[in-house]
């Protein structure tokens, strides 16, 4: 693979219209943690027209419910999940400003479509590489929904977390570009 | 007869769901070392590199190696000769996982009820638990925890007799093919067939449990399992679905005797964290 490139949040316009599907990242700075729970509630709170609980301009949401952290840990296992459930959700987020998106698996075409209009990028990082990604994770505090247990919304200062650019800013789809490319003809049967 | 103290029982659970959590079987580490040279795609390579990295961090830290420490599939053969003393055997179960969810430090990933109201149980409870009776004087546990990815991309499906194999097997590639990247590729292909509508489901999950690189214990499905895995990975959907050879590490299938009138086949989808962990008290 070739040499990762650098991030750090809040991105800019310039950083991310460079990137092309395929590329390797390493995101350094502050990032924010929702889920499927936070995600029905930031939006709610879009649509009536109220202020989310942190500032998502610019800003990289990472769709992750990690393990609870022991004793003395930053956080627990930290690894993406499926982002497909929060396809509904994220036009909206990405209209309000949001710049990055890390989850894994592949986006329905209105969020493609959203992600272009917005100049957004999506990364994909290794899912069930949660012990891995978590040592990345050097500070975590909640800042909203505490009740919410793993899915709350977490502040995480993170520090060359690995990805990989699956949708760029012109919508190219590394989840078809790449099935496309290593595809087979199946044997004549 | 043997009596067995449910306290026993508790305990057994409790350590099985932190060990399999924690520490990945040896022939699945075994089956991803195997495909990285293999692996043609170099992002698909990387990934594989670092499940691999991860997992043996996972061992090393003593932490769960996916954050979807999953809910606790409990497959339980009981003795006929057992007597279980000292307290419910159901309940039992479910205080192990309690335990083990809570001293594990694994994430408590069930809601009360699926649709209305969808509020965390706080304890990973309820576990889902197959209890088969057989001879003998032990119980055997083996605890499997599942995640959603994966299991969200399962299926079931009522086919006709005259679909016949090739009905079968298109079910299956096509199954794996619109999953994508979801289940977590490169995936285990757990086949259920036959039995009837909850069996066949059951007969997948089960499935999954044989260890990489045996063969079928019926040999009509070795060829079958070789054709699927082959033809699995012809569809470039690679580690985590952004392209490569390696989408499955194995297709197993189980079967049973069924109705006349029926073909039920299930598909259960595995994630390369493939995780269980065996006890017999």
């Amino acid at each position: 693979m070739s040499e990762a490139i650098r991030l750090q949040t809040p991105l800019q316009e310039r950083d991310l219209t460079a990137l092309q599907i395929g590329d390797a990242v390493l995101i350094s700075g502050i990032i924010y943690t929702a889920r499927d729970a936070a995600h029905k509630r930031l939006v709610e709170l879009l649509k009536t027209g109220q202020d989310l609980p942190f500032d998502l301009r610019g800003q990289i949401v990472y769709y992750v419910g990690p393990t609870p952290e022991r004793p003395g840990q930053v956080i627990g296992s930290a690894g993406p999940t499926t982002s497909g459930r929060m396809d509904s959700y994220t036009p909206l987020l990405l209209e309000a400003g949001m710049k990055g998106i890390i989850g894994k698996g592949q986006r329905r075409p209105v969020v493609i479509e959203s992600l272009v209009k917005n100049k957004a990028v999506y990364f994909a990082a290794t899912g069930g590489a949660g012990v891995l990604l978590a040592q990345t994770v050097k500070a975590s505090r909640i800042v909203a929904y505490e009740e919410l247990g793993a899915e709350a919304i977490r502040e995480l200062v993170v520090e060359d977390f690995p990805a990989i650019v699956a949708i760029d800013t012109q919508g190219h789809d590394l989840y078809q570009e790449g099935v496309k490319r290593y595809r087979q003809e199946e044997p004549t049967r | 007869m043997r009596e067995i103290d449910a306290s026993g029982v508790t305990a057994a659970v409790r350590r099985l769901c932190i060990d399999a959590n924690n520490l990945l079987e040896e022939d699945v580490m075994a089956k991803l070392e195997e495909a990285i040279p293999k692996e043609e795609s170099p992002v698909g390579r990387e990934i594989l590199e670092q499940i691999l990295n991860n997992d043996r961090m996972a061992a090393r830290l003593g932490m769960p190696m996916c954050q979807d420490t999953g809910v606790a599939v409990v497959f339980v053969e009981l003795g006929q000769d057992v007597h279980v003393i000292g307290g419910d055997f159901i309940e039992a179960i479910n205080e192990g996982v309690r335990q083990g969810y809570r001293d594990g430090f694994l994430r408590k990933s069930l809601v009360t009820d699926p649709v209305i109201e969808r509020k965390n149980t706080k304890d990973n409870t309820p576990a889902i638990i197959h209890t088969q009776i057989v001879p003998g004087e032990s119980i055997q546990i083996t605890l499997a925890p599942k995640g959603g990815g994966s299991e969200n991309m399962s299926e079931v499906r009522m086919m006709q007799p005259s679909d016949g194999i090739e009905g079968i097997t298109d079910f299956v590639v096509d199954r794996v093919r619109r999953s994508g990247g979801n289940p977590c590729p490169p995936v285990i292909v757990g086949v259920g067939i036959g039995g009837n509508f909850e069996q066949s489901a059951l007969l997948s999950k089960k499935a999954l449990l044989r260890p990489l690189g045996s063969l079928n214990p019926d040999p009509i499905w070795n060829p079958v399992e070789v054709e699927l895995l082959d033809r699995i990975n012809r569809l470039g959907i690679g580690p985590m679905g952004l392209g490569g050879r390696t989408t499955a590490l194995a297709v197993h299938i189980l079967a049973q005797p069924c109705h006349i009138a029926s073909m039920p086949i299930a598909v259960n989808l595995q994630c390369h964290a493939a995780r269980h962990k065996t006890a017999v008290i």
